[in-house]
């Protein structure tokens, strides 16, 4: 899958989920650049295909609504939605 | 996202959904900037999909499937009522507009995936054993966008209220 490597300070393995065209994603995108920590992003939007069902898989075992964004900390955790708070505390920030 | 859009019409399209918001009682989100780029997101899924898929949900690419969430979307009358705002907050209500409150975020009242499913058959058909009750001139449509309700032969192409297209209407009597 075409993930984004951002780079940043160490908070863990940290992966988005995320649509090119929602407001919400480009927030909580701009919210983890403010945080300076590294992650990876998919745009799932632009996935086609086998990608886009293995993305749909993955976020569906984390948040069974498969809405955007989707943030899975460390592969044990996961953030729905641009929760602020729920960022912070899940990236021990 | 599609850099082929050209500032023009996306300027254009924002005006018209500000008019036709207006007009219908509803209100765009106060930040321009956040308005342009759901506008834009608006405006790419119509390339991508042929129709105006949220920006903030994912579309199938299968316009039966998706018909819930072509903007206005079947929940932002609800999510305007429960939160002041849709889920992708192009749309708020009086008090975000008028900048006494902050647009945030809020869950997705869509169901998911397995709740789904294709209704357009049934919804065409009068509703089950009402038909001996009621003997209308004119079947009834509702728009399940806004609830405006019509009786006619067929449903309008366009809702006069919310703009929704005929697709989007259900046979209601």
């Amino acid at each position: 899958m075409g993930m984004v490597h951002v780079k940043g300070k160490n908070a863990g393995n940290v992966i988005l989920y995320a649509l090119s065209t929602c407001g919400w994603c480009r927030k909580t995108k701009e919210f983890l650049n403010e945080l300076g920590v590294a992650y990876d992003y998919v745009d799932t939007d632009l996935l086609a295909g086998k990608e886009k069902d293995i993305a749909r898989k993955e976020i569906l075992k984390w948040n069974p609504r498969c809405s955007f964004p989707t943030l899975v900390i460390n592969n044990k955790q996961c953030v729905v939605g641009f929760d602020k708070n729920g960022i912070r505390d899940a990236l021990q920030l | 996202m599609n850099s082929r859009l050209s500032d023009d019409a996306i300027a254009g399209t924002m005006e018209r959904l500000d008019k036709e918001a207006e007009e219908g009682g509803y209100h765009l989100n106060p930040d321009k900037e956040f308005v342009k780029n759901l506008t834009k997101g608006l405006l790419t899924n119509v390339e991508r999909y042929g129709y105006m898929a949220c920006p903030c949900r994912l579309a199938s690419g299968n316009k039966e499937e998706d018909l819930d969430l072509i903007c206005p979307c079947d929940y932002r009358d609800q999510d305007l009522v429960e939160y002041g705002a849709c889920y992708c907050t192009l749309y708020v209500d009086d008090d975000i507009k008028a900048g006494k409150k902050e647009a945030n975020p809020i869950p997705d009242r869509r169901p998911p995936p397995e709740e789904r499913q294709s209704t357009t058959q049934s919804m065409m058909a009068a509703p089950k054993g009402e038909k001996e009750m009621l003997r209308l001139t004119y079947p009834v449509w509702r728009c399940k966008v806004c609830g405006y309700l019509c009786a006619r032969e067929s449903p309008p192409l366009v809702c006069p209220i919310c703009k929704a297209t005929k697709e989007r209407f259900e046979r209601f009597l």
